[in-house]
């Protein structure tokens, strides 16, 4: 440090940045001769940056490859290919000691609030175990005391800690997930469907709760989602993807009131509007045909045997992510 | 998954229940048990009794069950020695009391030891995978090859005869029987989300096989080894029947049944019927027991 003045960013560096990710899961044959008969593109060139203290959505229907993508960020799968630098530093190039470090930094919420804790475990014992294991609080007093506090954090009794979760209901348990997410104090936390398999009036109680605990602990989210009224209460921008790739991205309400992707567009008038009146009289297109298999997507842009507008220059070049308005980004040639 | 049962649980407001046992108290899990699953009972009852013999075989046993009595040999049953006597003078009821005890150590210890380590192994192929999987499920297949009381032959010949080396002998076998068993129940485990989260959270490779993995195994587990300790016990008569296994005068089944049935089955023949019986009886009782327990445990069928 000389003194001299260093000029601050302009753009916020981005907290994670997912770079061409692909993953590709082999179909193989064979035990003593095994050979690659194809794969599976769950996930096929994914761009996208999520900066410190934001909610990205990533939205899409199931099997568009969004877990995958969630997984790899955790480094539960190992990528084909492409890089996702969290705070700068490539997470599959990280050894032992750093890959430690960065588990407690990016954490995670399941979906299913039933299998996500071991059945054989208390409460406490779930969310203490990584506050052990990492050596955060070794004294088992202080740390019983850590563990009372966080499920006050998450809108639970304290008492909870001698429960097993078969004992608590749907909505209590994801409270226990999101406790044990937030025991080792991360920055950054991948929300896979972590309210899709709630009632809807808990599923309020546990938005609110994210919310919450973003704002109280500066904490940035990825938010897995496929209800689309969630993601937009939630999320400052969505993205959207088809078969593996991410076809349009942009500011939540942006998005919403002004989506520019054709299959943006079916996916949002297939929301229900819940006047019954508007509902009947609204147009709904949906997309033509199936989701075609991931095994052997189609060429060129994914979306074209589905698509009103698709001419034939669509089946050979595959489209890239243009910003075609500020900060909306839009994977299409047609769409100007 | 294979454990995912919705049975409702007792506690108010609570709702299913993936490992159904966990939640009920023990006595009232007890009850239904005797209740539904009589014969389960009786064969509990056997093996309890049997225990029972095998634990308390000093005070029970009206004769030291390696003592000769020349003078009274080959008896048949009388009220001084109510089973007879051998061809040595030995007190049969005596030596089955303690014969009790040599089935049972060598078929617990065995079942329990092949069985932990076969737990283990398993759990620990299927949470890795890839090679280590392929390979260890490999090696696995050429020791299954073999029949149960083969390789514990070629384990004996290595090492040797006597109590410690037969449990040994019968341990190999088993490793292999639990850990393809088990294998299969972790290989589901290992695709819950909970076992995710406890890679997430950057847990050991060894924390998550040994807290996370293994005591959702348990269930299965549990049933294998009911069935292991029958296998067990039927191996060591066999063996000690063939000499390989307990040696003289050590008060085995199978030896008593070897020592009887040879010369004396039609002169003396409560010498091998004794025994035998003895055999039949408790493999019977543990295989009542642990077809019971998993009609139990199954959550299928629980709770009907």
């Amino acid at each position: 440090m000389n003194g001299e003045a260093i000029p601050a960013p302009l753009l916020p560096t981005p907290l994670l940045e997912v770079r061409q990710l692909a993953m590709h899961f082999p179909i193989s044959e064979g035990i003593v001769l095994n050979r690659k008969i194809g794969e599976v593109k769950a996930v096929d060139g994914v761009d996208f940056t999520i900066n410190r203290g934001e909610t990205l959505g990533l939205v899409g229907e199931s099997g568009c490859g969004k877990t995958t993508t969630g997984r790899c960020i955790l480094r539960l799968e190992r990528p084909t290919a492409g890089q996702i630098l969290f705070d700068g530093r490539d997470v599959n190039r990280m050894e032992r000691q750093e890959l430690t470090a960065l588990r407690r930094r990016v954490q995670v919420i399941f979906q299913d609030p039933y299998s996500s804790l071991n059945p054989r475990m208390k409460v406490g014992d779930i969310i203490g175990e990584p506050i052990k294991v990492h050596g955060v609080e070794r004294d088992p007093r202080r740390r019983r005391d850590r563990v009372r506090e966080l499920l006050s954090v998450c809108g639970l009794d304290p008492k909870f800690t001698d429960r097993y979760p078969h004992e608590m209901s749907g909505g209590q348990r994801q409270r226990v997930g999101i406790a044990r997410a937030l025991a080792l104090d991360p920055e950054f936390i991948v929300c896979d469907e972590a309210v899709s398999a709630l009632d809807v009036s808990i599923q309020a109680q546990v938005i609110n709760l994210l919310e919450d605990l973003r704002e109280r602990f500066g904490l940035t989210y990825l938010f897995i989602a496929h209800d689309l009224s969630v993601v937009r209460h939630l999320c400052q921008r969505v993205a959207v993807m088809y078969l593996g790739r991410i076809v349009e991205m942009a500011d939540s309400d942006e998005l919403f009131d002004n989506p520019l992707h054709p299959y943006t567009q079916a996916l949002l008038s297939a929301v229900p509007v819940p006047d019954p009146r508007i509902e009947a009289a609204r147009a709904f297109r949906p997309p033509r045909g199936e989701v075609p298999s991931p095994i052997n997507p189609p060429s060129g842009c994914v979306f074209h045997p589905r698509c009103p507008m698709a001419v034939d220059g669509c089946k050979q070049a595959r489209p890239v992510l243009r910003e075609l308005r500020p900060r909306h980004w839009v994977a299409c040639s047609e769409v100007n | 998954m294979t454990i995912t049962a919705r049975t409702p649980a007792p506690v108010a407001g609570a709702a299913a229940d993936e490992l159904p046992d966990a939640n009920r108290s023990p006595l009232r899990a007890a009850r239904q048990f005797v209740r539904r699953q009589p014969l389960g009972t009786v064969g509990l009852v056997i093996v309890l009794v049997m225990f029972a013999a095998g634990a308390m075989a000093g005070w029970i046993a009206p004769y030291d069950p390696e003592a000769n009595d020349f003078a009274a040999m080959m008896e048949a049953p009388s009220w001084a020695h109510l089973l007879g006597t051998d061809q040595l003078g030995r007190d049969i009821f005596s030596r089955l009391v303690f014969g009790a005890r040599t089935a049972l150590l060598v078929g617990f210890s065995s079942a329990v030891v092949g069985g932990v380590i076969g737990l283990v192994l398993g759990v620990t192929s299927a949470y890795f995978g890839g090679w280590f999987d392929l390979v260890f499920q490999r090696v696995l297949d050429v020791l299954m090859a073999f029949p149960l009381i083969i390789l514990a032959l070629a384990v004996v010949s290595v090492f040797g005869t006597g109590v410690v080396n037969v449990i040994i002998a019968i341990t190999v076998p088993l490793v292999p029987r639990c850990g393809r068993v088990v294998r299969a129940s972790a290989l589901a485990v290992r695709e819950v989300p909970y076992v995710d989260a406890a890679r997430a959270l950057g847990f050991s490779h060894a924390r998550i096989v040994l807290r996370h993995m293994v005591p959702n195994v348990v269930a299965p587990f549990l049933i294998l080894l009911s069935a292991f300790v029958g296998q067990a016990i039927l191996a060591e008569a066999s063996l000690s029947y063939l000499g390989l296994g307990v040696q003289e005068p050590v008060p085995a089944w199978g030896l008593m049944l070897q020592g009887g049935a040879e010369e004396y089955a039609t002169t003396a023949p409560w010498i091998a019927v004794f025994p035998g019986l003895a055999i039949v009886l408790t493999v019977l009782g543990i295989s009542l027991f642990g077809d019971a327990l998993r009609d139990a445990i199954d959550p299928k069928l629980r709770d009907r």
